[in-house]
């Protein structure tokens, strides 16, 4: 197989906002349904999730309200609901009930939910770390090379358990760091909120947004990465 | 819309239901039993399925199919561990298994349709109209081949498949229907050749499935296997007998470790009697409940290592599951019920009967497909992970398991070569890191325009459907033009190939021909009776008593002809009513002209 890119933007590249029923051609005022012909309309692909969901921009959401609204939407869209209705209905049900599923996996998980909304702001491509942050670097490279002591032992031997306590020691401190970057993330997203909220148009505050967003992007890669490290760890001593 | 029934297509039996009223029910007449074993038997007079295909297997194992869901969507290589235990000749063309019976070589979905025939007359013949669609119902952990391949099967049987649905969900259709909960249920099915577990969260009739695992290769038939190889060797140890060159006593062996298995769910104790060949008398054990778990024992546990991952996987604790339900009949074993109520830690519900609320499940989503029940809504998830080869064979994630379905998913695509006109796909499902140890679903080709490297751009979406099978389209985003797709499917038929297997199933099934005469007798039988009903309420008064007596009996001979299979024995009883009732149909005949003058007098008059 040869050359392939990860597209992480599907909104981009999309068609233009709707404005007409695409069966009966008559203005269409209704989110979802034709005003008139009550035919279901393709979600557009420039409705971001949180439009979709009817939320608010923000990074704490009401999960309860959220799952509701998936409930009602799924029940609007599910394929089940457009057995006997034409081929175009039932793509268009089909589509989107995907696009539903999508929206609401992003939005349920708050890490996502705050990758998501960074995309959208900052039109940011995820930040994909391939050497360890900063401050970590030191203690990565070490437990890198436990690790591969560690795979290339007798499991058996005394060594490797020396080896597996290190290791067992390590993933206690990283998962530390983890909740700290978690515990960090929340405060950026409250001010994220606040900021929001106040919904302020100053040069004050349209620095704080970007070193917000800067900050945010920060800790999310970090934090995926350290994450990709744990898990590795965990399986390996597994 | 044409009724749609629910089928449920399991490894050892199967079973249609329908729903009546807003209530599931079974199909079953009075003279069969509702669950339909899923064998099937090449006699000297055509092929038979079921009940009467399962007296064949001692008879004739080399000839008679059982256990066919194991292979569906299988290549030979993926069964090579077990060709030893089954009696009848496997062989392999293009990626998938050909059963050999007699002259003839079937493919799993062609064995699959004659079962999916069967039930589908029963069908016909219960509900007096003719059956084209149909719900059926798969192991969640079906991956997209296994799917596709009975999808395959109910063409192949004449039957639309307008949904495959996952058996636990299924059953928790059924389980939610009637007992209206709320809150999160785990559905533990272990039938006999395959394992599933999902986690579902039940709220205002949405089943949102959270998670699902399983093995599509662990059932009570591996029960069985283990107590048949412990008789084995004990024949071989104290007889000096190798009962593996005898194809039929190998069969009757594991009949008979199946029946001492069942009997052990109630009993402490049992005793296992065997026919020895060439009339070396009989081989007797007494086998106890102790010994049977600490054989399969290690299988249950086995079954738990799924159970804690969907756990995992919908981020829920045991103690946060309400329900826990069993389906299949290898529930039934007690040491089935201990293991699962150890792990979930509260007792496990079992109200439903475990053999037919699959079925009840299917009719229900038939029934939610049709229009008919509109306040229930299944969400299920794809088990495994989809995703393509990249480049050092390493697979690359798009869809990830436990994803809500519809799932879809873009990927972009350009080329590193100037005027390269074509790009390879490989589409994998599986959970491994690597592109070879994950299941291979489909090769394909992506065209693309000459064009300087990277300068095309080719978006394929990868769309997963309500069915969890794969759909690909491609469109070319220069252009705007969208390409169709040649997947070729890595363990499948091609379009093709099923093309001709329904032609086939017309052609070659001389026992079709039967089958459409018991049809339409029974149809035919129906409808004399409903109308001499009708008579003798109208008319009954016009004859005798003793008419109206033999009347009656002649409609009740005809009622359990008409339950039978036998076209002419229904059209005899049929005969005899009509012969019965003929002073009747004269009476009111007469009784209806004179009616008619009365009324001519009467108009006269006026
Ligand atoms: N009372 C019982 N005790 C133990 N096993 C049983 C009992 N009844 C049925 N089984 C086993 O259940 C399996 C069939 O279950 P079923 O749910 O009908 O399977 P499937 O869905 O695979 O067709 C067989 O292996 C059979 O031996
Ligand atoms: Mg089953």
């Amino acid at each position: 197989m040869s050359g392939h890119t990860h597209n992480t933007d599907d909104r981009r590249q999309l068609q233009m906002a709707r404005s007409m029923c695409w069966h009966c051609q008559s203005e269409m005022a209704g989110e979802y349904f034709c005003d008139r012909c009550v035919k279901v309309q393709p979600v557009s692909k420039d409705v971001d999730y949180f439009t979709c969901f009817g939320l608010p921009r923000r990074l704490a959401i009401d999960t309860r309200v959220l799952e509701a609204k998936f409930y009602e939407l799924s029940r609007a869209f599910h394929p089940d609901f457009y057995q006997n209705k034409s081929d175009a209905e039932q793509s268009i049900s089909l589509g989107n009930s995907a696009m539903l599923n999508t929206a609401y996996r992003t939005l349920r998980d708050p890490i996502q939910r705050a990758e998501y909304l960074l995309d959208l702001e900052a039109g940011s491509v995820k930040d994909i770390r391939t050497s360890p942050p900063a401050d970590l670097f030191e203690e990565i490279l070490e437990l890198q090379e436990t690790l591969d002591e560690f795979r290339e032992s007798d499991r058996a031997s005394e060594q490797a358990s020396t080896l597996r306590a290190k290791l067992h020691a390590d993933r206690t401190n990283l998962e530390e760091r983890q909740r700290e970057m978690e515990t960090r993330l929340h405060q950026l997203f409250s001010r994220w909120d606040a900021l929001q909220d106040r919904g302020e148009a100053t040069e004050e505050a349209r620095t704080e947004r970007s070193s917000i967003l800067k900050d945010m992007r920060n800790i999310l890669s970090n934090r995926t990465y350290v994450k990709n490290i744990v898990n590795d760890l965990v399986e390996t001593i597994a | 819309m044409a009724r749609i029934v629910g089928i449920d297509l399991g490894t050892t039996n199967s079973l249609v239901a329908y729903m009546d009223k807003g209530t599931p029910r079974i199909i079953a007449s009075r003279h069969e039993r509702a669950m339909v074993p899923s064998v099937v038997a090449l006699t000297d007079n055509g092929l038979i399925v079921g009940d009467p295909a399962k007296e064949h297997l001692t008879r004739h194992p080399e000839r008679t199919v059982y256990s066919v869901k194991r292979f569906m969507g299988k290549s030979l290589a993926d069964v090579q561990g077990e060709l030893a235990y089954f009696p009848y000749a496997l062989t392999e063309k293009g990626g998938v298994i050909r059963i050999q019976l007699g002259e003839k070589s079937y493919s799993p979905p062609q064995i699959s349709a004659m079962i999916l025939k069967e039930l589908k007359l029963r069908a016909e013949a219960f509900l007096g109209e003719s059956i084209t669609k149909a719900v059926i119902t798969v192991p969640a952990y079906f991956n997209d081949s296994q799917r596709q391949a009975t999808k395959d099967a109910g063409m192949i049987a004449g039957l639309e498949v307008l949904r495959i649905i996952n058996e636990p969900t299924a059953a928790s259709l059924a389980y939610g229907l009637q007992e209206k909960t709320q809150g999160t249920i785990a559905v533990y099915d272990l039938g006999g050749g395959t394992f599933d577990i999902s986690i579902l969260k039940l709220k205002n009739g949405i089943f949102e499935v959270l998670a699902t695992n399983g093995d599509t290769h662990l059932g009570g038939d591996d029960f069985d296997q283990l107590v048949a190889d412990l008789l084995l060797k004990e024949i071989k140890a104290q007889q000096g007998l190798d009962l593996s060159a005898h194809p039929d006593h190998m069969q009757a062996v594991r009949l008979q470790a199946e029946r001492a298995k069942i009997r052990l769910s109630e009993e402490l104790k049992t005793t296992v009697c065997l026919d020895l060949p060439n009339g070396q008398g009989q081989f007797t054990r007494e086998l106890t409940r102790d010994q049977l778990e600490a054989l399969c024992g290690p299988l249950v546990e086995r079954s738990l290592g799924p159970c804690r991952l969907a756990l995992k996987d919908s981020g829920l604790n045991p103690t946060e599951i309400d329900e826990v339900v069993l389906v299949g009949g290898s529930t039934r074993m007690p040491l089935v019920r201990q293991r699962v109520q150890a792990l979930f830690g509260k007792q496990p519900h079992c109200d439903l009967n475990p053999d037919e609320v699959v079925a009840l499940g299917a009719a229900v989503q038939a029934d939610i497909l049709s229009g008919g029940t509109t306040d229930m809504l299944l969400l299920d998830v794809t088990p495994l992970s989809l995703g393509i080869e990249t480049m050092g064979g390493v697979m690359s994630s798009l869809i990830r398991r436990n994803t809500t379905i519809p799932a879809s998913a873009k990927e972009m695509f350009t080329t590193y070569v100037d005027g390269q006109t074509g790009v390879d796909i490989h589409i994998l499902q599986g959970e491994r890191e690597l592109a070879k140890d994950n299941r291979s679903l489909a090769r394909f080709r992506l065209k693309i325009p000459p064009l300087p490297a990277g300068v095309p751009r080719i978006e394929v979406t990868f769309l997963i459907d309500a069915n969890g099978i794969l759909n690909v389209m491609a469109k070319d985003m220069r252009t705007g033009e969208t390409q169709s797709i040649e997947v070729k499917p890595s363990y499948g038929l091609s379009d093709q190939e099923v093309e001709r297997m329904i032609e086939d199933s017309f052609k070659f099934a001389a026992d079709d021909v039967s089958a459409r005469k018991v049809i339409e007798a029974r149809l035919d039988a129906g409808a004399l009776i409903t109308t001499t009903e009708k008579s003798l309420a109208d008319g009954g008064h016009l004859v005798a008593a003793g008419e109206v007596a033999t009347i009656r009996a002649a409609l009740s001979a005809l009622a359990s002809a008409k339950e039978g299979s036998d076209p002419r024995a229904i059209r005899a009883r049929m005969a005899d009513l009509e012969q019965a009732a003929k002073g009747l149909t004269v009476a009111m005949l007469d009784d209806s002209l004179k009616q008619g003058l009365q009324g001519k007098k009467i108009s006269d008059v006026t």
